[in-house]
């Protein structure tokens, strides 16, 4: 069955003339204000997020079952492999968790003007770029 | 999609605009990945300071500490929220760029199945662990 909106696309320009709508311009056009590029990076890191979640339901079952499996689980994690893919996790999980606060305080009505976004826009990235080498500065003390 | 524009369906231009609008469900979609958002905010918090602390811990450690019933509350709360969260949010990236409705309806129920799928093997995991 073909899609009814693709007769949405077709209507009559001021001639009389049947034609196809124009688009309006996307994203090759626009220069990346800082608002635009954290927007696309939410929902990147929170794809990524959801794929991480993968290595959280290992380490459970792992946690779950033997002994062994936990050490080997363990051991993978603190492998060279392991600490890029928490390293790439952690990143992700402290830049989403500003900017998703960011988008809650938005939907308080705060914040939604011209100057105001940038400036917390700019917020998340130090935000993120500060708690994240500290955060594993604790954790490798820890360990 | 190509070629001399053409109508070939005989419905007017507000017939073919019907029915294509809100669905009336998104306004509880939005809601309740706001109210998972906010739960996640003190909830992962709670977990990236647990993970720290367990760096490197033995495996009889990670027992003892999932064994405390706050922590094995907390921890079904962080899964819950979690995957509902992840999966409210992958259905509108589904949405906004699978144009193909076949497609589109099958990654999403694919992604609701997996995350269910996920959560409980986490929470007998944690359960496992816990009780």
């Amino acid at each position: 069955m073909r899609d009814v909106r693709d007769a949405q696309m077709i209507a009559r320009n001021s001639e009389g003339k049947l034609v196809r709508r124009p688009l309006s311009p996307h994203l090759q056009v626009y220069r990346w204000p800082v608002s635009m590029a954290l927007s696309i990076l939410h929902r990147v890191t929170g794809v990524g997020l959801g794929i991480g979640t993968l290595l959280l339901t290992w380490w459970l079952v792992a946690a779950a079952s033997s002994d062994d499996v936990f050490d080997r689980a363990q051991w993978f994690m603190g492998s060279a492999f392991g600490l890029l893919l928490l390293f790439g996790w952690s990143v992700a999980l402290i830049f989403h968790f500003f900017n998703g606060i960011r988008h809650l305080v938005w939907d308080a009505g705060i914040g939604f003007e011209a100057p105001a976004y940038d400036t917390s826009g700019w917020g998340v990235v130090i935000a993120t770029g500060v708690c994240t080498p500290l955060l594993w500065v604790v954790g490798l003390a820890v360990w | 999609m190509s070629g001399t524009p053409h109508v070939d369906i005989l419905r007017s231009a507000l017939g073919r605009a019907r029915g294509l609008g809100s669905a009336r469900a998104g306004s509880h979609h939005w809601w309740a990945q706001r109210l998972t958002a906010l739960a996640l905010v003190p909830l992962t918090l709670w977990f990236v300071f647990a993970v720290i602390h367990l760096s490197g811990a033995s495996h009889q450690a990670v027992i003892d500490w999932m064994s405390a019933p706050l922590t094995l509350a907390l921890m079904l709360a962080l899964i819950v929220a979690t995957f509902y969260h992840l999966h409210l949010g992958v259905q509108v990236v589904i949405e906004d760029y699978v144009h193909d409705e076949r497609l589109k309806i099958g990654g999403v129920l694919a992604v609701k199945a997996l995350c269910v799928l996920l959560a409980l093997i986490c929470i007998v995991s944690v359960l496992k662990i816990g009780l």
